[in-house]
């Protein structure tokens, strides 16, 4: 079965080819791999919103209210965020969907959003806290382990959830959790962030640092089940960013600073391989050389082709199954080390188990 | 096209557990697959009726109901809903299949539907008007329903309004009405006719049972109503039946407060709520006994309430 989704968003011309049967398959992949309004924007643009069934431009239709209800939500939360901590001296810098919103970035198009994610430097975080907290955000995950979980070991605080609109901020002092593999002076991107015109007091990270971190945020997680999307907003922005002459090399070059080396190669290589991002074989070349050893680099080649796909069921063989959980385990594996993975598995299992038994 | 009573039962299990049965509810497309026995029996009572969808129609949602494998079937089965693969809800007891199915397929339509204004309320037809009863879940909607759609009503959705947000008109998506508790008793006795599919005990909602829609409104799922009506229904114990006005802000705001998705269409799905209270009489419906309360909205029906007055 053909990955409809993945011919769609690499080669936006070919929803003109789609035969009308085609249709729902390609929907229930989109929908399958959260990238259902990013297929309705291209959709409407390369105007072929007309071909489509009438029960595709519904969803597709609909798809598009979504995703701009989300964009507004999205913008309407940097406003509060910003009334509480940038006023007061709190800057901040936006990550992910709230920073291509806010930077009006092509991925932001089609896209839903979840929480709003943003970064400010480790030593502001007891004061970011503090001031979300007499706006109206409060703590969530409320259990000691928890706490300690987010506090000690990862590279944000435990997400924030407003008592009354509901939203999440999550707060970040870093892009990886400081126990991981990855070593990140998160002090060179927030001097790296660019400001938003239009928002005085915040950020987004530059764009070097900004697909870095989208990279790291794909290739560091252990959840795969929205891969091709994210991989989706790495192609949007490296074909955006690209046109910059000195965008390339400065990539190259930022990497190596952040010592992101390996996962830029991961990021261009897939990008390149998957959606035909155009990208100079000289970058690729360089970018290569950070590769893992051989037969590690192929190895990893192979699990991530599998993940970066619709992952519907029509798609997914054994072999891809596989491939999802041995990289649901290596992101276990890169987040910590192996003692303090093993304790915090331990300990997840037994909560896991004790509220099992508690609802049966 | 064909009704799923028309399609052999071998036919209709084959579809069911192998490629999906296409079944046409309104709007939408369900492509059911199971191999659950309570779910195929159900599927064949309750939705009798129902179109099944062209071949070149397209489904809206791949769904089903499949018994969860592993070790859990030695020490007592579950079923578990899977929408085109995921399984978006926990498992639950073995003998649930259907109802599973059907909260399952409102899920789908509430939450995933987003070309919709999805507001949870029963809503039924009479004179080319309709009456919406937004209500959230235990509050006697359905049971008020069952009964009106008993005395000619045309059932439009006991769960469900859907709104086209561009016209503010209901679309009908009649699928059986779910009862509980002692509701079921209750329509028992007060529609004797009524098709019941198999009481299931014990669920998180008590009992429930599936009626099976009727077959003229399962007809006529392509014909949209106007809002007329909008009635808050309020169970109280030993009140008379009473309606009683309701200003439009307030029943505006009841609407926005049982809606699913109101959020996500900002100015125009304020103006498609806006419409429907304009054009509707609002009032609040107190009752206790079910019969007078069917009676209050026959006679706002008939234009003839006496409490009933514009506000």
């Amino acid at each position: 079965m053909q990955d409809l989704v993945v011919h769609v968003l690499s080669d936006p011309a070919y929803v003109l080819k789609l035969r009308s049967g085609d249709w729902e398959l390609l929907l229930r992949q989109a929908r399958h791999a959260a990238l259902m309004g990013r297929v309705a924007s291209i959709v409407a643009r390369s105007n072929a919103m007309d071909d489509a069934p009438e029960t595709a431009q519904r969803h597709l239709k609909g798809a598009l209210v979504l995703a701009e209800a989300h964009r507004r939500e999205a913008m309407r939360e940097v406003a509060y965020l910003r009334e509480a901590l940038c006023g007061n001296g709190c800057p901040i810098v936006l990550l992910k969907g709230a920073a291509y919103a806010a930077a009006s970035l092509p991925p932001a198009e089609g896209r839903t959003f979840s929480d709003t994610d943003i970064l400010v430097p480790r030593s502001a975080l007891a004061a970011v806290e503090s001031r979300l907290a007499q706006k109206g955000w409060a703590s969530t995950h409320l259990d000691p382990y928890d706490q300690r979980y987010y506090r000690e070991w990862m590279h944000e605080l435990p997400p924030m959830e407003h008592i009354r609109r509901r939203t999440v901020v999550d707060v970040h002092h870093n892009i990886a959790p400081p126990v991981s593999r990855l070593k990140i002076d998160a002090g060179l991107l927030i001097d790296n962030a660019c400001a938003v015109p239009s928002m005085p007091g915040v950020s987004v990270l530059a764009p070097e640092d900004m697909v870095l971190h989208a990279m790291v945020h794909l290739f560091q997680n252990e959840d795969t089940s929205r891969a091709l999307r994210d991989l989706s907003d790495i192609d949007l922005l490296l074909r955006h960013f690209a046109s910059k002459g000195s965008f390339w090399s400065a990539l190259i070059q930022r990497a190596q600073e952040l010592h992101l080396s390996r996962v830029l190669h991961y990021g261009l290589r897939f990008a390149h391989e998957v959606f035909s991002t155009p990208i100079d074989a000289k970058t690729l070349e360089l970018a290569g050389r950070a590769a893992a050893p051989w037969p590690l680099d192929g190895w990893m080649h192979r699990l991530w082709r599998h993940a970066l796909s619709s992952q519907h069921p029509d798609v997914m063989t054994p072999q891809a199954h596989t491939a999802l959980v041995l990289l649901f385990l290596r992101g276990h594996w890169l987040r910590m080390p192996p003692p303090m993975l093993a304790r915090h598995l331990l300990h997840k299992g037994l909560v896991h188990w004790r509220d099992r038994n508690k609802a049966a | 096209l064909k009704r799923v009573a028309d399609l052999p039962p071998r036919l209709l299990q084959d579809l069911l557990a192998g490629p999906g049965l296409r079944v046409r509810t309104g709007p939408v497309v369900m492509s059911i697959r199971s191999s659950v026995p309570e779910v195929i029996s159900g599927v064949a009572l309750l939705y009798a009726e129902h179109p099944c969808a062209a071949d070149d129609e397209m489904a809206d949602f791949h769904v089903g109901v499949s018994r969860t494998g592993g070790w859990r079937r030695w020490v007592g089965s579950q079923v578990s809903f899977v929408l085109d693969g995921t399984r978006p809800f926990n498992a639950l007891p073995g003998n649930q299949g259907f109802p599973l199915l059907e909260w399952g397929m409102n899920w789908c339509i509430s939450g995933l539907a987003p070309q919709y204004l999805t507001l949870h309320a029963a809503v039924l037809e009479r004179h080319g008007r309709a009456l919406l009863l937004p209500a959230p879940s235990g509050s006697g909607k359905s049971t008020l329903c069952a009964a009106l759609m008993n005395r000619g009503w045309r059932l439009l959705s006991d769960e469900l309004a859907v709104v086209d947000p561009s016209t503010a008109k209901v679309l009908p998506i009649p699928r059986p009405v779910s009862l509980k508790n002692a509701s079921i008793g209750l329509i028992r006795q007060f529609a004797p006719d009524t098709v019941f599919g198999r009481t299931v005990t014990e669920t998180l909602k008590g009992d429930v049972a599936h009626i099976k829609p009727p077959a003229e409104a399962v007809r006529r799922a392509d014909e949209a109503a106007s809002p007329g009506w909008v009635v808050i229904p309020r169970f109280e114990r030993g009140a008379p039946a009473q309606l009683s006005p309701m200003g439009k802000c307030d029943a505006l705001m009841r609407l926005i407060e049982n809606a699913f998705n109101y959020n996500i269409h900002g100015r125009a799905g304020f103006e498609a709520l806006a419409r429907i209270v304009e054009s509707s009489n609002c009032h609040v419906l107190t009752y206790d006994a079910l019969d007078d309360g069917v009676q209050c909205l026959e006679r706002l029906s008939a234009g003839a309430c006496a409490t009933a007055h514009e506000v």
